[in-house]
């Protein structure tokens, strides 16, 4: 089902978001492998039911191979992530900092900062870019929708890397999704729990209207 | 007529274990008003649900269950004090916890206390243990929320320890251990169900099904469907550690009136209320009227309707979901408690019968 000539995708993650990333891309025709934290073989049966096409493999080696790679794990988690396992990469962030759901994160208190620029200070040697936080890890599957379709549903993307921003930005059109592009990852803070666009589901036109009104 | 969803198993000539159909209510002790809309008192609130409670045996619910909660306007710490003042007014319904918030408590006194209900109800007792939506107790009892998976992984197997019955030896990192412990009440006949209750982790799927328990899909938003490869994920787990097939549960909310747009009409400002207001700590989306109608049409989570369309809804649901079992969590807070009782008794005497035909 994969096309070879698309980025391949890592997603790092086999909780509720991880699979749910995965599925999309395996269906939007990426290479799409998925990881947990330890051996591929305990996530075999979970990656075989609920995401057929894709691969479980260990993290370092599903990383060393990827275009691209999906951070989908417990923001708690983070603390202990190896920052060297992503030298050197494009990593999504997809997680928030939502203290009443995950407990206090010292690491995530800076309110001077955006959680995904937190994950860029700390993945220092990696290329962070902000997408698919903003949205219900289930709706983001019920949602998509085919280019051109009036209720065509829009996510925001926010790096500091342009070429970056529009590689992901592709995935997400890809996935069924207009991609807004926000130039800067401190313009993710928009995407965050209590912003504009968290948990809605809005048009291009709206989001960009969302996001504007709320930055001028 | 009472049903063991985790002993009485048929198994057909196929291989395949079908399982009685169970189909029971939930509350999570959601505070009630009266008649002029004034917030009730928490013992008020908590007296009601005893007499919801008995009603649903009356009407003919197989099941009540009570979720664990910690605040202001669901005031239902100990649901189980709750269930034994049920149990002593009834002979027949099942009564259970949805959920028992098992990482912030003691595996041994929630053992102790649902062995303990089983003895005052005659053998009628469950446990549905997961972590729900709510997070309160976690900083009450003196817990981090980001020790939540060893708590709960430990916590989860010391519990499938203490079920089997018998002396306890279990070592952990999360409570001391027991050697040779011998826990009471000891139970009557054999282990009393028990449910993990999942929201949407496959990995929590394969644990409950590692752990040997039931599976309670919690479905309080979007498409039932999208579940649907959660049960076969958990089947497969079952069949990958050597156990037997395990029934499959699905909790999710609703509302039953006479009329589909009575049940609107009464549901939907409660329930925006409800979630507007935890949307403000746990990020929900606050519902538009659209969001609402679509999750009560028949791709959404909500039951809320007729006797008829509720029964429909659940039928197709538990078909699609390869479950054979469905809790209603009925109460929406402010919602009074006179109409929380015509609730259940047209879910005991029109929902039941009528889900009950579909499947036949």
């Amino acid at each position: 089902m994969s096309d070879s000539a698309l980025p391949r995708i890592a997603v790092l993650g086999a909780g509720h978001v991880g699979p749910v990333i995965a599925r999309v891309s395996v269906e939007a025709g990426y290479p799409v492998t998925i990881s947990a934290s330890g051996d591929p073989e305990r996530i075999a049966l979970i990656t075989r039911i609920l995401v057929p096409g894709a691969e479980p493999r260990w993290a370092a080696d599903a990383v060393a191979d990827a275009d691209l790679v999906v951070l989908a794990i417990p923001l708690h988690k983070f603390a202990t992530f190896d920052p060297a396992l992503v030298a050197g990469k494009l990593v999504v962030d997809t997680m928030n900092y939502w203290p009443p759901t995950d407990g206090v994160q010292a690491m995530f208190e800076d309110r001077r900062y955006g959680s995904s620029e937190i994950v860029q200070r700390r993945l220092a040697q990696s290329t962070i870019v902000k997408s698919f936080n903003h949205t219900g890890y289930h709706e983001l599957e019920e949602e998509r929708r085919p280019v051109g379709a009036p209720d065509r549903r829009a996510l925001g993307v926010a790096g500091d890397d342009a070429a970056a921003v529009d590689l992901v930005a592709e995935v997400v059109e890809r996935i069924g999704y207009d991609a807004v592009r926000l130039s800067g990852l401190s313009q993710g803070r928009l995407f965050e729990p209590g912003g504009p666009v968290f948990g809605a589901s809005l048009r291009r036109d709206d989001f960009e209207r969302a996001v504007s009104v709320e930055a001028a | 007529m009472t049903t063991t969803p985790s002993s009485d198993v048929q198994t057909t000539a196929a291989g395949s274990a079908t399982f009685p159909l169970v189909l029971g209510l939930d509350t999570f002790g959601d505070l009630t008003h009266d008649k002029d809309d004034h917030p009730l008192s928490h013992a008020q609130t908590i007296r009601n649900v005893v007499e919801e409670g008995v009603l649903a045996d009356q009407v003919g619910v197989d099941f009540f269950g009570i979720g664990e909660h910690h605040t202001d306007d669901f005031p239902m710490p100990a649901g189980d004090v709750v269930l034994g003042a049920i149990a002593a007014r009834t002979t027949r319904i099942r009564l259970g916890s949805a959920v028992t918030v098992l990482s912030s408590d003691d595996p041994v006194r929630v053992f102790q206390r649902y062995s303990t209900l089983n003895a005052v109800s005659g053998g009628r007792a469950e446990v549905v243990l997961g972590r729900g939506s709510s997070i309160d107790s976690f900083p009450l009892f003196g817990y981090d929320l980001s020790d939540y998976e060893i708590l709960f992984e430990e916590k989860a197997q010391l519990f499938a320890e203490l079920l089997k019955g018998g002396p306890v030896t279990w070592q952990g990192t999360i409570r001391a251990p027991l050697r040779d412990q011998d826990v009471v009440p000891h139970t009557e006949s054999g282990p009393f169900p028990a449910w993990i209750g999942v929201g949407g982790s496959p990995q929590s799927v394969v644990r409950a099904a590692r752990h040997g328990y039931s599976l309670m899909l919690a479905i309080i938003g979007g498409s039932p469907a999208r579940f649907a490869p959660f049960s076969q994920l958990f089947q497969q787990a079952l069949e990958k550690f050597g156990r037997a097939p395990l029934p499959v549960g699905v909790h999710s909310p609703g509302h039953v009136a006479a009329t589909d747009e009575q049940a609107r009409e009464e549901f939907w400002p409660r329930y925006l209320e409800v979630i507007r207001n935890v949307s403000k700590t746990r990020g929900f989306a606050v519902p538009t009227k659209q969001s609402f109608l679509r999750e009560i049409g028949p791709h959404g989570a909500l039951y809320v309707g007729s006797p008829e369309t509720v029964a429909q809804k659940i039928a197709a649901n538990l078909a699609t979901l390869g479950a054979n079992r469905f809790d209603l969590k009925y109460a929406m807070g402010g919602l009074p408690h006179e109409t929380l009782m015509t609730n259940i008794e047209l879910y005991g005497t029109q929902v039941i019968p009528r889900v009950r035909e579909l499947m036949a």
